[in-house]
């Protein structure tokens, strides 16, 4: 299985990077990947929508869909995708160090 | 590696839930994978963005072979309004929304929603008619020189 580094921590991560194991994950590793994806930095609007996600990741075992981070009252759909530009359910995803989506919506 | 699609023009030329329901989720699917795109409604797929119509589309049970279901139950009073219901509390528990909230989320998504200008003179209709989400109505000169540089989908 690929393994990547991010500061001091190493990460188990499938094809496309995105982590397999959620206990691996740190706030560090987190604004790593940020930075791959092109955010430069992870605001407070940003860490509520990635602490809800993994919240919902741990009760559903999949990740969030944009429809319902909208109707969740956590981040307007406009805001997410102005949050997590060119892609905000996968980025959000990746960077929350949850499994890639699958959902078509 | 083959170059990513960057953009995609999807029209949606017919109306019930089928007609309507493959470009939203082919729009919104592009938007969320940061490809741009629009999407013209023409013909009867121009019910999707009319304020008083768009809520109330349904599924066709008669002259619809892929609904397995004799036309003459088809025909039955109510048969067509079960249909859609059952169908669109299945596609609500998939988070795939109803057509007004859909609309609302791919425009929030950043897809531009155009209206056909032929379609909107045919049936005299109104800027006003259509819902706050729609950009314009254009004619098809103007839809080719909003797809240009991407790829035109035809549903």
């Amino acid at each position: 299985m690929p393994q990547k580094q991010y500061g001091a921590a190493t990460v188990d991560v499938d094809d496309e990077g995105f982590l397999t194991d959620l206990s691996q994950w740190t706030r560090e590793v987190a604004a790593a990947i940020a930075k791959e994806e092109g955010i430069a930095e992870l605001t407070p609007a940003h860490w509520k929508v990635l602490e809800f996600m993994q919240k919902e990741f741990k009760e559903n075992g999949t990740a969030p869909s944009i429809r319902k981070l909208n109707k969740s009252g956590v981040v307007s759909t406009k805001e997410l995708y102005d949050l997590f530009p060119g892609g905000p359910a996968k980025k959000a995803a990746k960077i929350a160090g949850l499994k890639k989506p699958e959902g078509c919506v | 590696m083959e170059d990513k699609i960057k953009k995609v023009s999807i029209v949606v030329s017919k109306g019930g839930l089928d007609g309507v329901y493959p470009g939203l989720i082919m729009a919104n699917g592009a938007r969320m994978d940061g490809i741009e795109a629009n999407l013209f409604f023409t013909f009867f797929g121009l019910d999707a963005i009319i304020t008083k119509r768009m809520g109330k589309i349904k599924i066709a049970t008669v002259g619809n072979p892929g609904m397995h279901m004799p036309s003459l139950i088809g025909i039955l009073p109510g048969m067509s309004a079960m249909a859609t219901s059952m169908m669109l509390k299945t596609m609500d528990k998939l988070d795939i929304p109803p057509i007004p909230e859909f609309i609302e989320m791919v425009y929030d998504a950043g897809c531009k929603l155009y209206a056909c200008k032929a379609t909107v003179d045919m049936f005299k209709l109104k800027k006003e008619d259509f819902c706050p989400q729609v950009d314009s109505i254009i004619n098809v000169g103007k839809f080719y020189e909003v797809s240009a540089g991407g790829e035109i989908i035809f549903t």
